[in-house]
């Protein structure tokens, strides 16, 4: 019994940061109809300036700023220098250039800082707190909670109660009408995606800590397990992807625990193919999504 | 068609497209038609392509002739590759993966026949063949989920399937023997052939009949009454239907014959070194494999020998750039390996943005170019 | 025409297998060469290395301290006035690329020996192809029992300690210092974490619990979490420096508070405290060992010498527990180098190792024999205390099979001049 509180609670906090990188895929999806295959390195290049910013000022949370809005940037210029090019004559031109832009800035991570692992501090202890016995969380484990959290209500109000969240929900869903209406649907492309990067900035700077540090290559197996949190949420709900985040964290927490640590990416390929085959929309799907 | 996307979206490029029931209408009465003309034309290439590539073969040193039996196998998998995602337009990352069932099938048949001391030229056509198979039915378990998959979902689901290699392989250690992998026999010249010939050169001939034999079937495929179908599913699913073409059947069909390939290609690509690691069919290779019929051109067989050439070339970059430049010890630690993919990475990018029919399809509008420049003077 | 092609295909068939036989002579004259990558002003050898990928933190600077060495015995004249033209090959720790660029070696640049190849999924896949070229494979960089198989594998060598003797000598300590505790161990899932743990229990017997990781999952937590439930005091560990590090930081983060005893592999203090950062104290305490000067002893004559020649050559890269490795490694190269004599041939470098009665900057001596390809033979504690590891208690030396530990007495022997062996 204590190993299965164990377990869960280590569960959620590697969840809480799938959850934090499946809210990114999923609001690339609702802003451009695509997952982004580059959001692993986008996340890593933008974790390597903020880590650059905190060594630099020892300052935790400029760092942090600064990864965030290199994010923002990262996203727009991505989305105005190579996505809008992509012929739509291939609809698998979008996740190929994704793919290209992985081996490029991979690459490119590896000339500037090198292959070492750097280490990520953090702004909290990672000791875990003692409840009743049983090692719980640590303060780390509730700063990204309380991050995640916080993101997620900024982004409900955002696309809610704000014009320039309906627009760009409007101009996902329904280009040439709201061209008509009025609205740059270009712009809200390229707000969607540095939107979209800010938030995997953050989820870059979660996670990173959290494994063997920094490295070009830190972010490929996240990538793997929080497209399986966002399709088993559903693509199309932030509410989803946060849900689905914490879901898989306990699942691949429960099978490394119980079944031993090789088994995770098998764990991962039965549900991702599990949720696809069954309810394809994910599990939380307000929505028909997707329909064959 | 993508049903991943909104029915609007469909219908902003539906003008730019040429109508897919136009593909499936017979050519003009003056073409030749599908049949013995084509298998015979694809014949005399292949056999010429062979020759040229043995005569070539013999004048090369080893190493270079193991560039080229590498340049075969790659072009196995390659070839069937680009068919499945360039005519069929299913995105698939997990052709390492198929690879790697190819090649352990081979490793564990020729293990099998070593350790019952069983001995004879046979073995080797056997287990390529038994590689096939397994990966063939391996490629169908796919290809049923894929049936229902579309675009980013397919690629997802097959991004899961390639970092697998390495899970099954420790997971049943006692079979695979986890990351150290596995060893058998290395093929050797036939006795007649003398006792000094370069075992390199025999190796670079297997594979080359491993490629083209392949080439020949995907060649046929892709002009056959099955090739035009795969277009004609890419292009619309709906109209394809009503044409009546079995849409999930012609699907995973070319899944099947996309994963054979493969096989044979993982299969060949064992045999070269006489082992196989799961450390070979990581997830890069998977994404190698797509840069490689990208930039070659999707959906061109002869893209797919570029591609081919491409992923040998990209594993001897990085010490050529070296070694070629002096530079200091840390900045080529730096550069090496990475470099080249950071160029690779780009061309990538700009092929699929620029030039999306790649190195082939510049090749050809190059010639037509030559051509009509040669006519009207 | 379909008579005609068939016709031309026959002819092609023969043309090639004409142009065939003509090559074969070719080879028969390649075959008869003089040795491979000799000169008289030269020898020619290679490796393969993770200059890149995952296993390139800290292990990319072992060929970087190794060819500083080669280039300081080449400004001193050489090896019997030939110099050492040391190839590194970026391997990215993929076997594929190790089985290419290893190849590309022998048949293309004809190297005379292979020396300090790195990693065991990455040279395993290569002991066939060393062996039917019958290439000196020295000093393999991986304490894997593999390369101790002299019937199969006639010219590859081990260099240090290897795992299972590094489990016992470990295991003979816990035993005494640690008796009556509940001994765990946790390990990498392959050869490595197997013979050590293999090694362990020849003398303890069966640990109360262990655990394993895999490479490609970061997530140790839940294995930790199973050590700690099993009330383990001690944890015997196989694992990289990187997974040491994720290791002991969840162990602190559980509170759970064992005694770490940690293999040489995985225990570099400068590359464990980098990859902490401020989390390094929890390095306090742990015990490992070594069999190599450390690094951190600037009294310790071969560190003073080596750091010459680091600063001379090598100075961008921290003078690490890495850079003595690879610079020891190279010692004992040239140590055989000069056993083989001036007529320099692949059968004789490899005689010359067999001989053995090399002693050099390890502690202990080495098992080589015409029957033993196996490296050093025994390891000592270290401790980090202060943040700083340094060595403790007497030399122990065993083998992987049923020998006893025993303590080993000489004293460590004294660098020649110039950390450059005379014979």
């Amino acid at each position: 019994m204590d190993r299965f509180l164990f377990l869960t609670f280590d569960g959620l906090s590697t969840g809480a940061v799938y959850a934090a990188f499946a809210l990114a895929l999923v609001l690339i999806w609702r802003a451009a109809r695509l997952v982004n295959f580059a959001q692993g390195a986008m996340a890593v290049a933008t974790t390597y300036v903020g880590y650059t910013v905190v060594s630099g000022t020892g300052s935790y949370w400029l760092g942090l700023g600064v990864a965030v809005l290199a994010g923002l940037a990262l996203g727009a210029l991505v989305e105005r220098v190579l996505m809008r090019f992509v012929g739509h004559a291939n609809p698998l031109g979008e996740v190929i250039v994704a793919l290209g832009l992985v081996l490029l800035i991979q690459a490119v991570l590896g000339m500037v800082f090198g292959n070492e692992y750097r280490p990520a501090t953090v702004p909290f202890d990672t000791d875990a707190l003692s409840v009743g016995g049983i090692t719980a969380v640590s303060p780390y484990d509730l700063w990204v909670f309380g991050a995640v959290m916080v993101v997620v209500v900024l982004l409900a109000l955002l696309f809610t109660r704000t014009s320039i969240g309906l627009r760009m929900r409007a101009s996902a869903f329904a280009p040439e009408v709201s061209r008509l209406l009025g609205v740059n649907v270009g712009r809200m492309l390229t707000v969607g995606w540095a939107l979209a990067a800010a938030v995997g900035a953050l989820a870059g700077m979660l996670v990173i800590p959290t494994g063997l540090g920094l490295h070009p290559h830190a972010m490929d197996m996240v990538f793997v397990v929080a497209f399986t949190a966002a399709v088993v949420g559903g693509l199309d709900s932030p509410a989803g992807a946060v849900v689905g985040g914490l879901l898989v964290g306990l699942i691949l927490s429960y099978v490394t625990g119980y079944l031993g640590p090789d088994t995770t990416p098998l764990a991962v390929l039965v549900l991702l193919l599990a949720v696809l085959l069954v309810r394809p929309g994910g599990l939380f799907s307000s929505v028909k999504a997707r329909h064959v | 068609m993508t049903a991943t996307r909104t029915g609007l979206s469909t219908a902003d490029r539906q003008p730019t497209r040429p109508s897919p029931l136009r593909r499936l209408l017979p050519g003009p009465p003056g073409s030749p038609g599908p049949g013995d003309s084509a298998l015979l034309r694809h014949l005399i290439l292949a056999g010429l392509a062979g020759t040229i590539v043995v005569l070539v073969t013999n004048q090369l040193e080893p190493y270079q002739n193991l560039q080229v039996a590498r340049v075969c196998a790659f072009l196995c998998v390659t070839a069937g590759y680009t068919v499945l995602v360039g005519l069929n337009g299913q995105l698939s990352l997990g052709h390492g993966a198929l690879m790697a069932t190819g090649a352990y099938t081979v490793a564990l048949t020729q293990q099998a026949f070593d350790e019952r001391a069983v001995q004879g030229r046979w073995i080797l056509p056997l287990s390529l063949l038994l590689a096939v198979a397994v990966t063939a039915v391996v490629g169908l378990v796919i290809g049923l989920a894929a049936a229902r998959l579309r675009g980013p979902y397919l690629a997802g689901v097959t991004l899961a399937v390639a970092t697998l290699v390495p899970a099954i392989t420790t997971i049943f250690t006692e079979v695979f023997n986890g990351e150290q992998g596995l060893r058998f026999p290395s093929e050797t010249p036939p006795a007649f052939l003398g006792a000094y010939f370069q075992p390199e050169r025999w190796l670079a001939w297997i594979a080359l009949a491993a490629a083209l034999l392949t080439m020949l079937l995907m060649a046929n495929l892709v002009r056959s009454r099955f090739g035009r179908s795969l277009r004609a599913v890419r292009d619309d699913e709906v109209a394809a239907g009503l044409c009546g073409i079995h849409v999930a059947g012609s699907q995973v069909l070319a899944f099947v014959v996309s994963a054979a390939c493969a096989g044979l290609g993982g299969g060949v690509y064992a045999v070269l070194t006489a082992t196989v690691a799961p450390g070979k069919f990581a997830l890069d290779l998977s994404l190698f494999l797509l840069m490689a019929i990208v930039i070659g051109g999707l959906g061109s067989l002869a893209g797919a020998v570029w591609g081919a050439i491409l992923l040998v070339a990209l594993q001897e970059l990085p010490s050529l750039i070296t070694e070629t430049f002096t530079l200091p010890s840390d900045l080529a630690q730096r550069l090496e390996g990475n470099l080249a993919l950071a160029v690779f990475g780009l061309i990538l990018i700009v092929v699929m943005i620029v030039a999306p029919a790649g190195l082939q399809g510049a090749a050809r509008s190059l010639a037509a170019r030559l051509r009509r420049r040669a006519s009207s003077r | 025409m379909y008579f005609t092609a068939r016709r031309g295909l026959a002819a092609a068939t023969g043309l090639a297998l004409l142009v065939g036989a003509s090559a074969c002579a070719n080879d028969a004259q390649r075959a008869a060469e003089n040795v491979p990558g000799v000169t008289d002003s030269e020898i020619v050898i290679g490796t393969h290395q993770p200059l890149t990928g995952p296993a390139a933190p800290g292990y990319s600077r072992i060929s970087a301290a190794t060819k500083a060495y080669f280039e300081h015995v080449n400004s001193k004249g050489g090896v019997n006035g030939r110099k050492i033209v040391y190839r590194v090959m970026d391997d990215g720790y993929n076997p594929a690329n190790t089985e290419n660029v290893v190849r590309k070696l022998v048949l293309d640049d004809k190297v005379f020996a292979l020396l300090g190849g790195l990693g065991t999924p990455t040279h395993t896949n290569v002991l066939e192809f060393v062996k039917a070229q019958k290439v000196p494979d020295l000093f393999v960089s991986s304490g894997s029992r593999a390369w101790n198989q002299p019937d199969r594998y006639p010219t590859t060598f081990g260099w240090q300690p290897d795992y299972t003797v590094e489990g016992k000598i470990l295991a003979t300590f816990v035993k005494k210092e640690f008796p009556s505790r509940k001994v765990c161990h946790f390990g990498q899932n392959d050869d490595f974490g197997r013979d050590s743990l293999a090694g362990v229990e020849k003398i303890l017997g069966p640990v109360a619990a262990k655990q394993t990781y895999t490479t490609t999952n970061q997530q140790v937590g839940p294995a930790i979490g199973a050590l700690k439930a099993a009330g383990c005091e001690v944890v015997i560990s196989a694992t990289i420096p990187g997974f040491t590090a994720l290791a002991m930081g969840q162990a602190a983060a559980q509170g759970f508070k064992a005694q770490w005893i940690v293999s040489n592999v995985g225990a570099d203090y400068t590359t464990l405290s980098k990859q902490l950062g401020d989390k390094k104290v929890i390095l306090e305490g742990m015990i490992a060992d070594n069999y190599l000067p450390m690094a951190g002893d600037a009294n310790d004559p071969w560190i003073r010498a080596f750091r010459k020649i680091h600063e001379h050559y090598n100075a961008a890269n921290p003078l690490d527990g890495n850079a003595i490795y690879g610079y020891s490694m190279a010692y004992t190269f040239v140590q055989s180098l000069l056993t083989a004599g001036t007529d320099l041939t692949r059968e004789k470098l490899v005689e010359a190792v067999q001989k053995d009665g090399f002693r050099g900057p390890g502690l202990t001596p080495f098992r080589y024999s015409k029957f033993v390809h196996a490296g050093y033979s025994g390891v000592r504690l270290t401790k980090v205390q202060n943040g700083v590891q340094a060595y403790f208690g007497p030399t122990y030396m065993t083998d992987d099979g049923e020998d006893q530990v025993r303590e080993f007495p000489e004293p460590p022997v004294a660098p020649p001049a110039d950390a450059i062996p005379t014979s």
